[in-house]
């Protein structure tokens, strides 16, 4: 943790940055924090109660705009940020990562293709219950899974934590603003919020760092990070796992293979 | 009156291949199911997941989806883009229990007239099977149903209330 603080406050020292995105210590678990002088960088923390993908703070105008910025990133965080890189969201001299390492050390990345390398030889931190839930799920019948989900997503009051707690969801019109043509209901309906969780998933399809933040994010517990998780396993068993695959969706190989279609 | 249920079957075409290939199964005046109406696109890419969400919604129990063969694209690419956004919606709907097997998926070129009655014919007969597709309706409804026990809840809370004084 000491060593987060003091290399936080370097930066300030030298004055490479002027904000810096991190945790400090909340009531029951860490809250995001944002650091502007080497006063603040004594508050930082990071543990594994750190929840969240702190990524999602990087294509904020309002807080970030123009301004050079650090951040601390986890696994997850790190594989969005190079995704927004790949979107044209960030800018490389305004950005300087530390990655934080399961084991409590700091890697610091010196550019985009540190991170990438990083990212494919690092292992992705394991997700037992998801795919145990998942499994679970796959299992059922369709008719029941109709039930869970329908009676799961019967709870939601569109509240929007979870597009919000998702650093890919930064478009600044968003489809569920748009109402000419009115896409998907904006009243609360299982329906609408079904279409509502199906245009996120989509729109997530492989630029989704299956961080689990939607899901954590959600005032009532509903499931739905195991929408983007099962997303980001069906993508990768469908068109590979490598991070050069581009933007599947508006990428294509013709060989890609499917069983459906007469 | 025929109380037989008449399965409603919304096809989204694109307009170079199959919208001319059932436009051939007409002029070759091949009989087909009539259940069957059809919306002409551009081109596969353009057949938007959303259209197909907004079919169950308003009334269809199945729907077609049909384009030109892979490498035959009016726009070079367009149906293998679609295809890719097909296998993953078609997973991810039947990961949330909404029933795939009423949509059907197919290429139909536009000298493929026999195969386009073909499939209208078959994917008729299988909804007829299935039967009107109510659950994807209803769950547009859960507010009103919600709202019928609320009113119920509140006219108990009140006996109790005059109940107790």
């Amino acid at each position: 943790m000491a060593e987060l603080n003091s290399k936080v406050k370097e930066l300030f020292e030298k004055d490479l940055i002027d904000i810096f995105i991190g945790y400090e210590e909340g009531t029951r678990n860490p809250r995001p924090y944002f650091a502007y002088s080497a006063q603040d960088a004594d508050n930082l923390v990071f543990n594994d109660k750190c929840q969240g993908n702190l990524a999602v703070y990087l294509t904020r105008k309002d807080l970030v705009g123009g301004k050079r910025v650090g951040i601390s990133a986890s696994y997850f965080a790190l594989k969005s940020i190079s995704q927004l890189f790949d979107e044209n969201q960030l800018k490389e001299d305004l950005l300087i990562v530390l990655g934080m390492k399961e084991d409590g050390s700091i890697l610091e990345f010196k550019g985009l293709d540190e991170i990438r390398t990083y990212l494919s030889e690092a292992k992705a931190p394991s997700k037992q219950k998801d795919d145990e839930l998942l499994k679970e799920l796959s299992e059922m019948s369709q008719a029941e899974r109709w039930q869970f989900w329908s009676d799961e997503l019967s709870k939601c009051f569109k509240c929007y934590a979870c597009r919000a707690a998702c650093p890919m969801c930064y478009c600044t019109k968003c489809i569920i603003e748009v109402n000419r043509p009115q896409w998907i209901q904006p009243w609360i309906s299982t329906q609408g919020n079904m279409e509502w969780q199906i245009n996120r998933v989509m729109h997530m399809a492989g630029r989704c760092s299956d961080c689990g933040s939607c899901g954590a994010a959600c005032p009532i517990g509903i499931p739905i990070h195991l929408l983007t998780h099962m997303m980001t396993k069906t993508v990768a068993a469908n068109f590979g796992e490598s991070n050069e695959q581009g933007n599947v969706l508006s990428t294509f190989k013709p060989d890609d293979k499917e069983n459906f279609i007469l | 009156m025929n109380n037989e249920f008449e399965p409603k079957v919304v096809a989204f075409v694109c307009n170079w291949c199959t919208y001319a290939g059932a436009d051939l199964t007409g002029t070759s005046r091949i009989k087909y199911a009539s259940n069957v109406k059809i919306v002409r696109f551009p081109c596969t890419g353009r057949i938007d997941f959303m259209l197909l969400l907004k079919a169950f919604a308003n009334g269809a129990d199945g729907i077609i989806v049909s384009g030109c063969h892979p490498n035959d694209c009016h726009y070079t690419s367009g149906n293998f883009h679609a295809r890719r956004r097909w296998i993953l919606f078609r997973s991810l709907l039947d990961f949330m229990g909404i029933d795939i097997n009423r949509i059907q998926f197919s290429w139909v070129s536009a000298a493929e007239g026999a195969k386009w009655a073909d499939i209208v014919n078959k994917t008729v007969t299988n909804i007829r099977e299935l039967g009107p597709y109510m659950e994807y309706r209803r769950a547009a409804n859960f507010l009103e149903a919600n709202e019928e026990e609320l009113t119920k809840e509140l006219a108990r809370n009140k006996e109790e209330e005059v109940k107790h004084g």
